[in-house]
């Protein structure tokens, strides 16, 4: 039940923004969350934004994946 | 941001999977303790793809499968007696609806003419409030660390705008008390834990050092995505090769080490931490959310004058043995034989991420697993 879907915020406006959904937008709580802006991907939760999504981290963690994998002759 | 793909791949997990198989190890059991991650291990065959000494174990992961059979009686009665109110509306998640309680589920109870809606989020009920001012509107809450902020906040924004018809049942629990809970049962030998992704997201990686260091087995943060389980069970082996325990976050992505602050904050604004009765663990001590005493408004425990029934949680049904990981679903008798997710027997066959519905759709053919 803890899923969450990551989705692009497209508009804020207060506590409340818009994020893309395919080819909708759907309105998303940004109660818990500090700092989130257009562009932004955010994990949603039950309608709300629980945490960012770190681009960064994301390419270290399949870098990482890569490396393992090139380490193997 | 598509990296869907990029944590699917199957170069790096064919990879991954021959490093694992090439590490000497004696049997290991690694418990995942999140339902979506039960669901992602079967649904892309994980479990036959690890060698044969590696067991995945399923706990206590579906909120709605710990819930007590009790706690589910007294929403069920609340559905039928309306709490002594004309008009009572019961919102709740999906798949609490169908989980059976002593004689009848919240779906049969809306059959018969209670007013039990479905909603995707707390915030939906609250607004049902606003827009039937005449009826009294009761979320039963179900859910851990991952859920239980975004119904702090429903709570607060309840009291901003002033709606004094809208009340909850918080069956809110805490997964590291169980975590604990399982390491002291000598019944079960878990060797690490896979832990839960977006739990984690709120409340980052501090109880699992204390895990760490009490009980010294591994707790790696995982991501849902079949490389991230696969990469999470390969630290774990690394860690148990050197002998040295740690809690790490292979979820980066997601999680970071001091949790997300904001909805910590708002959980301990609104909620008291309390001793919870578990579907079968029993009471576990300081493992549940209950309103804290500005708040009781909104609990309609307090409310309506509600006391949960004492009931046993069902005789001939395993689910007690299944969420703490001693026996897997096919070893239940119940299982796919009078118990299935049409007519589910116990909670465990009801939810999605519940783990006999799991093993009933992806691993029937797999039962020796």
């Amino acid at each position: 039940m803890c899923i969450a879907i990551p989705l692009e915020i497209v508009e804020v406006r207060g506590n409340i923004a818009l994020a893309r959904y395919g080819n909708s937008t759907r309105q998303v709580h940004l109660d818990l969350l500090e700092g989130v802006g257009a562009g932004d991907y955010v994990l949603v939760h039950a309608g709300f934004a629980i945490e960012k999504l770190n681009k960064d981290e994301a390419e270290k963690t399949l870098t990482l994946f890569k490396e393992i994998g090139d380490e193997i002759p | 941001m598509k990296y869907l793909d990029a944590f699917r791949a199957k170069e790096p997990l064919h990879t991954i999977l021959s490093r694992i198989t090439a590490l000497p190890s004696n049997p290991l059991s690694i418990m995942e303790v999140c339902g979506t991650h039960t669901v992602s291990i079967a649904r892309f065959g994980l479990r036959s793809l690890l060698p044969s000494h590696i067991r995945l174990i399923s706990g206590p992961g579906c909120p709605v499968c710990v819930t007590a059979q009790g706690d589910i009686d007294l929403v069920i009665m609340l559905a039928r007696e309306g709490g002594g109110h004309k008009k009572c509306i019961i919102a709740t998640f999906g798949d609490m609806m169908r989980v059976p309680g002593s004689d009848s589920s919240l779906m049969q109870e809306k059959a018969r003419g209670a007013d039990v809606r479905m909603v995707y989020s707390p915030a939906d009920a609250l607004a049902m409030a606003a827009e039937n001012p005449d009826a009294e509107v009761v979320f039963f809450a179900v859910g851990f660390e991952t859920t239980s902020p975004t119904i702090a906040a429903t709570i607060l924004r309840a009291r901003q705008a002033n709606i004094g018809n809208f009340s909850i049942i918080s069956n809110h629990k805490l997964i590291p008390p169980a975590m604990h809970v399982l390491l002291e049962d000598t019944t079960t030998a878990i060797d690490g834990f896979l832990c839960p992704g977006h739990v984690s997201a709120i409340i980052g990686i501090k109880p699992y050092q204390t895990i760490v260091e009490r009980y010294r087995k591994g707790c790696v943060v995982s991501g849902f995505e079949p490389l991230d389980i696969v990469i999470s069970t390969y630290r774990l082996m690394l860690q148990i090769q050197e002998g040295v325990p740690r809690a790490e976050i292979e979820y980066s992505r997601v999680v970071q080490a001091e949790g997300n602050a904001k909805a910590l904050e708002l959980l301990s604004r609104v909620f008291d931490v309390t001793d919870a009765r578990w579907r079968g663990f029993g009471v576990i001590p300081r493992s549940g959310l209950t309103l804290k005493d500005a708040y009781a408004r909104y609990d309609a425990v307090k409310k309506f004058d509600l006391t949960a029934p004492e009931v046993p949680d069902p005789r001939a049904c395993q689910c007690g043995q299944v969420l703490k990981g001693i026996i897997a679903p096919p070893e239940c008798p119940l299982f796919a034989n009078t118990c299935t997710p049409e007519e589910p027997a116990g909670a465990c066959m009801v939810s999605s991420e519940g783990t006999c519905a799991t093993y009933y759709k992806y691993e029937q053919r797999t039962p020796s697993n």
